[in-house]
């Protein structure tokens, strides 16, 4: 115990004596999260559309109306002719014309899809807002038709649809990760470079004890990222916490120490400080963002990548954040993502201590 | 007078290359035992077998009475060592240095801090406590980290090149430490480049091509060879080394 006190102690003192690192440790979660949560935005809003009717009638003026108080679209009058918004649709200022047919009857709507998504969603808003245009103008009430068949739907967990909900807990798998990996992942390979290694192997310090008391500074920082984390979603974003805080923290302890754990693996394996931030950026941050669900969802993978999706911790952290701080689901839902990524820690930990030799060579 | 090292056809080969070629030496309690060789010569990976940081691939030996092979995490707590590169950490204070090996060789808190208080005033460095190690001058870190590596009270001492790149008048107050703790009982194994330093030990063994190719005290090895001095003996063993630096 003595000797894991006063391992900690020395720990510390190079975390707080480090003040670039330190500065950078805390201000990265701060700024990923604020430029994630701003800057990844599926919502479509702001659509651009311009409205051609040759022969304006009351339909076409009245749905024209629509469209101009709809708060998704924003209706470009400057534009007229069917030519003037095939330019104004190459040049990327326009994402959607609406030409009306009189004589056949039909609206033609052009969208530009160079994002499918957008796109898509777009041609959903304006048939929706035309069709219930069509229906109203009809005369006939609800009551009038036979069959009438309501379709009510209720968006549950996320009723405004706000992106935030998703990528909030994803960013705080990758950022989490990513810091903790990182910060560990030279510990071990700077004693090396240095030379003290080689007196602390001389000494009677057990590996098991190095790597646990490397842990301890690290897990205690990376805690004020996780509330400084939590205050931003919560305050800046507006995601709310439905779900209990401190099964919140806890399951996020579990992860970080996977992390911090997962970084001094890192460490006994790579010979420089520098192969380590790399080795840990890359094995973090490319599965962190493909297969954790975060922008691509898991159960559209093919299940090779699925399978590989297994062993992501982060797949497991988002997923188990997901249902405790969006859907507010309490601990009997996600016993299963907190006992993988338990077991994976202390797969870590286990890893990195045996791979910790006590000789040189 | 008792053995706290003894050591039989110790070799050590990495792939082709045998580094340390079977040395069979032993040094007695109390002793300052200087090794000596040429950059190369094993020396380095002769004292990590010894210290339990490096299997020996043949031979057998024991160190305060533990096997070297089986016996090496016992080892660790009977001896200290001082490696070739600078072992303090630069980044801590001098006492934070101090009270971190203290607490790793599991001495009591108590302890530690009259020991430390000692220990400042032995190397008139009270004024230096709160001093960053990173801020001392050579030669003061070269006695902070001797003074440390035997803070523990060891059996014995490893001390790899303690003096390389350290001032002529550093040095000879670096050695009046190593002969106060020799005569407090702590055996010093000690690797040196300065000849002049080998007069100081004991008893010498000279390192060739991993081989010991003489052993006895300074005086009798300047006889045996006809020298008058042991930078001469040196000369005169150097020049049949076969591998290049």
């Amino acid at each position: 115990m003595k000797q894991f006190i006063a391992f900690v102690n020395k720990e510390f003192y190079h975390l707080v004596r480090d003040r670039r690192s330190m500065l950078i440790i805390l201000g990265i979660p701060v700024v990923q999260i604020l430029l994630f949560g701003f800057a990844i935005n599926t919502e479509v809003k702001d659509i651009r559309v311009a409205m051609h009717a040759p022969h304006p009638d009351a339909f076409s003026e009245g749905v024209t109306e629509r469209f101009r108080r709809n708060e998704f679209f924003n209706l470009r009058e400057d534009l007229h002719t069917p030519r003037e918004m095939e330019m104004a649709l190459q040049k990327g200022r326009l994402d959607m014309a609406v030409l009306f047919h009189p004589s056949e009857e039909s609206i033609q709507l052009i969208v530009n899809s160079a994002d499918p998504n957008r796109g898509s969603i777009a041609t959903t808003y304006a048939t929706a807002i035309i069709a219930g245009y069509q229906l109203e103008e009809s005369g006939v009430g609800m009551s009038q038709i036979p069959f009438a068949i309501e379709v009510e739907s209720r968006m549950i967990y996320n009723p405004g649809m706000e992106s935030a909900y998703m990528f909030v807990p994803g960013i705080m798998g990758l950022v989490l990760m990513l810091i903790c990996t990182m910060m560990t992942s030279v510990s071990i390979v700077r004693e090396k470079e240095r030379g003290t290694m080689e007196v602390l192997l001389a000494s009677p310090l057990k590996q098991g004890t190095m790597v646990i008391a490397k842990t301890i500074p690290y897990l205690l920082i990376s805690i004020i990222n996780l509330v400084s984390i939590l205050l931003l979603s919560y305050f800046v974003l507006n995601v709310p916490i439905r779900g209990s805080l401190i099964l919140l923290l806890g399951i996020s302890v579990i992860y970080i120490f996977l992390s911090l754990a997962f970084g001094l693996l890192i460490s006994t394996v790579v010979r420089s400080q520098i192969n380590a931030v790399i080795i840990s950026a890359i094995i973090v941050m490319l599965p962190g963002l493909m297969l954790s669900g975060m922008i691509f969802p898991i159960e559209n993978m093919p299940s090779i990548l699925q399978w590989v999706s297994d062993i992501v911790p982060a797949r497991w952290y988002t997923q188990a954040i997901k249902k405790v701080m969006i859907q507010g689901l309490g601990g009997a839902m996600v016993w299963k993502e907190t006992l993988i990524l338990t077991g994976m820690a202390l797969l870590l930990v286990v890893g990195s201590t045996l791979n910790l030799k006590p000789r040189l060579e | 007078m008792d053995k706290v090292i003894e050591v039989e056809g110790l070799t050590k080969r990495f792939g082709n290359f045998t580094a340390v070629d079977r040395i069979s030496f032993d040094v007695k309690r109390g002793e300052i035992f200087g090794f000596l060789g040429a950059n190369g010569a094993g020396k380095t990976t002769a004292i990590h077998m010894l210290c339990g940081l490096s299997k020996p691939t043949e031979g057998r030996g024991s160190v305060a009475g533990f096997d070297i092979t089986r016996e090496n995490e016992m080892i660790k707590q009977n001896i200290g060592y001082m490696s070739q590169k600078f072992s303090l950490y630069e980044d801590l204070r001098v006492w934070e240095n101090i009270r971190l090996f203290g607490g790793i060789y599991g001495l009591a808190d108590k302890v530690i801090a009259k020991k430390t208080e000692e220990l400042l005033e032995r190397l008139n460095f009270k004024s230096e406590r709160n001093t960053m190690v990173k801020a001392l001058p050579l030669g003061w870190k070269q006695k902070l980290a001797f003074s440390i590596a035997i803070f523990h009270e060891p059996e014995i001492v490893f001390l790899d090149e303690p003096t390389g790149g350290v001032d002529p008048a550093m040095r000879r107050q670096f050695w009046e430490m190593i002969y106060d703790a020799a005569e407090r009982g702590i055996t010093v194994f000690v690797t040196t480049h300065y000849m002049e330093e080998a007069e100081y030990c004991h008893r010498v063994s000279i390192m060739v091509d991993g081989r010991i190719d003489a052993l006895d005290s300074p005086r009798n090895l300047r006889e045996a060879y006809g020298a008058k001095s042991m930078d001469e003996v040196f000369q005169q063993l150097a020049r049949k080394a076969q591998r290049a630096d």
